[in-house]
């Protein structure tokens, strides 16, 4: 049958199976990384293929950035806040507290911004996107598309996946911004700095080799979380349990590809310097 | 009602499609299993256009699997489907979709989009058919809701909506793509007597309205005898008994007559 490759569910590995294999968490794991793989290569295919849902694309993009602002700021000033505070008397034992502001933006712009904006937005709309989507499948509203002719892969999956990896980057330098303001205002808990000479000593502390691959690894992040929600929510089975599962599991999931993304671009961004 | 052109594509199907003496729906030898559970085991089954045929069986013995597999849902294991004188397993994904447009399908639990109103929902399947305005789309949608009786629930979201609605809804939406075959799964399940006696009665003044073929799976005999001009019973993957209402009703095999007692 000319069956919709993009629209069909990868089916999980069969539990029931008589021939139990040697090492069947081993076959799991390998046979999840193909699915992953597929449905990943699904989406590259459908992202350029019309009709483009423009309008989900946007409302998934406020549902993923502007929802997530609060929590993301929050977090972010607390995050800026503590890390100025925390590494305060270490500085101030090399007599080097002047180097606070360079030392906390180098951390923040280069890798606590972006790692712990990602790690939060992995519980937040990772799990989101794997609950959803798994219920839908479960009140077979995915089914529902599919036979009114709709490409539920395409409506549902791509667009979430693309407002992600769009929308991960802007989260980051809005987080990275509050964090640097709580820095600020750390700093002067203790001390009297302005805030001109602070944000100078930020953006000289800074060069393009801090601001560039820490930015550009947001996009494999906001991918990575995207991608992961949707693969467990879209071949969610199980129920109404399998709705739990996928949303834990999408977190789960997407938290461990973070890091193992970040010690990648890491390990690249290394060659360079 | 009117008449706006909602398959577009159609144009590009065989001229067949929807004339001549070729019945709605013709399965053929269809067969289904889930790793060593034989659900289908040769099914055949012929469906005339502006014909209503329920299908009883005992849960588990294939019946959802049957329309899913109509719809391409399933994919059976082997077997012949032609809908509207098209093979449906010969089709490709374009094909597939135009035909499905053609295939209306009530889900169990009606399957309305919860993230979009019931205006959005009803205009949801016609949102590929970009030859049709918006305001003709804002026209099928409050035609396709007279239909059901629930105009006033035009801008309700689906969780405010009782059982009863959501099928009427459900309905509502598979209608408005003007489909040439129904497939109804259990479409009275969880309603109260009164509200499932209406929804069988809105069957079968959607047949008489639009001449709809039809295929109703339902366990509920009262529906079967409102709806029904032929009733088939399924069990161990096949067609073990055929007939009118009365016809089974009165059958010599206990195991039919029981559903009618």
């Amino acid at each position: 049958m000319g069956k919709n490759n993009s629209s069909t569910k990868e089916t999980a590995p069969d539990d029931d199976s008589k021939d139990e294999p040697l090492f069947p968490n081993f076959n799991n794991f390998f046979t999840e990384v193909t699915l992953i793989s597929k449905f990943t290569v699904n989406i590259f295919k459908n992202i350029f293929r019309p009709p483009y849902e423009f309008n989900e694309l946007l409302k998934q993009c406020y549902n993923v950035g502007c929802r997530s602002l609060p929590l993301v700021g929050i977090t972010g000033f607390i995050m800026g806040l503590v890390l100025t505070i925390q590494s305060r008397p270490t500085l101030e034992a090399f007599g080097a507290e002047s180097w606070l502001p360079a030392m906390v933006a180098v951390s923040i712009i280069r890798e606590i911004g972006p790692v712990i904006t990602a790690l939060i937005c992995s519980g937040k709309v990772g799990s989101g996107i794997g609950a959803e989507l798994a219920s839908m499948r479960v009140t077979e509203q995915i089914d529902a598309m599919e036979v009114s002719g709709i490409n539920p892969f395409k409506y549902i999956v791509v667009t979430r996946v693309i407002a992600t990896t769009l929308m991960l980057p802007v989260l980051v330098v809005f987080s990275d911004v509050i964090s640097l303001a709580g820095s600020f205002a750390a700093v002067n808990i203790k001390g009297d700095v302005t805030f001109y000479l602070f944000f100078a000593q930020v953006i000289e502390s800074l060069d393009f080799a801090d601001v560039f691959p820490a930015f550009i690894k947001t996009f494999f992040f906001g991918f990575a979380i995207g991608m992961i929600g949707c693969f467990k929510g879209y071949n969610s089975n199980k129920g109404t349990e399998g709705v739990g599962i996928a949303a834990n599991s999408a977190v789960v999931l997407s938290s461990l590809l973070i890091f193992i993304i970040d010690m990648i671009a890491v390990q690249f961004t290394s060659l360079f310097q | 009602m009117k008449i706006i052109p909602i398959n577009s594509e159609s144009s590009s199907e065989p001229e067949n499609s929807s004339q001549g003496k070729e019945p709605a729906l013709e399965i053929i030898d269809l067969k289904k299993s889930f790793k060593n559970n034989k659900v289908l085991n040769g099914i055949n089954l012929t469906l005339q256009k502006g014909e209503n045929l329920v299908v009883l069986g005992k849960s588990g013995t294939g019946k959802s699997v049957l329309i899913k597999c109509i719809v391409g849902l399933i994919e059976p294991d082997n077997g012949e489907l032609k809908a509207l004188g098209i093979n449906i397993l010969e089709q490709d994904e374009k094909g597939l979709n135009t035909l499905r447009k053609k295939i209306g399908f009530l889900f169990q639990s009606a399957a309305l989009y919860d993230s979009m109103t019931v205006r959005e929902n009803l205009a949801f399947p016609l949102r590929t058919n970009h030859t049709i305005t918006d305001i003709e789309i804002e026209e099928l949608v409050k035609d396709a809701l007279e239909n059901v009786g629930l105009l006033n629930a035009i801008d309700k979201m689906p969780t405010e909506l009782s059982g009863g609605m959501r099928k009427r809804i459900g309905l509502a939406r598979t209608l408005i793509l003007k489909p040439e075959i129904m497939l109804y799964d259990e479409p009275t399940t969880g309603l109260d007597p009164i509200t499932a006696k209406e929804i069988s009665h809105l069957i079968t003044d959607i047949r008489q309205k639009f001449n709809t073929a039809s295929i109703i799976i339902t366990h509920d005999i009262a529906c079967a005898k409102i709806v029904a001009d032929r009733i088939i019973v399924l069990k161990d993957g096949i067609c073990s008994a055929e007939g009118t209402f009365e016809e089974l009703q009165n059958s010599s095999d206990p195991d039919v007559r029981a559903y009618f007692e």
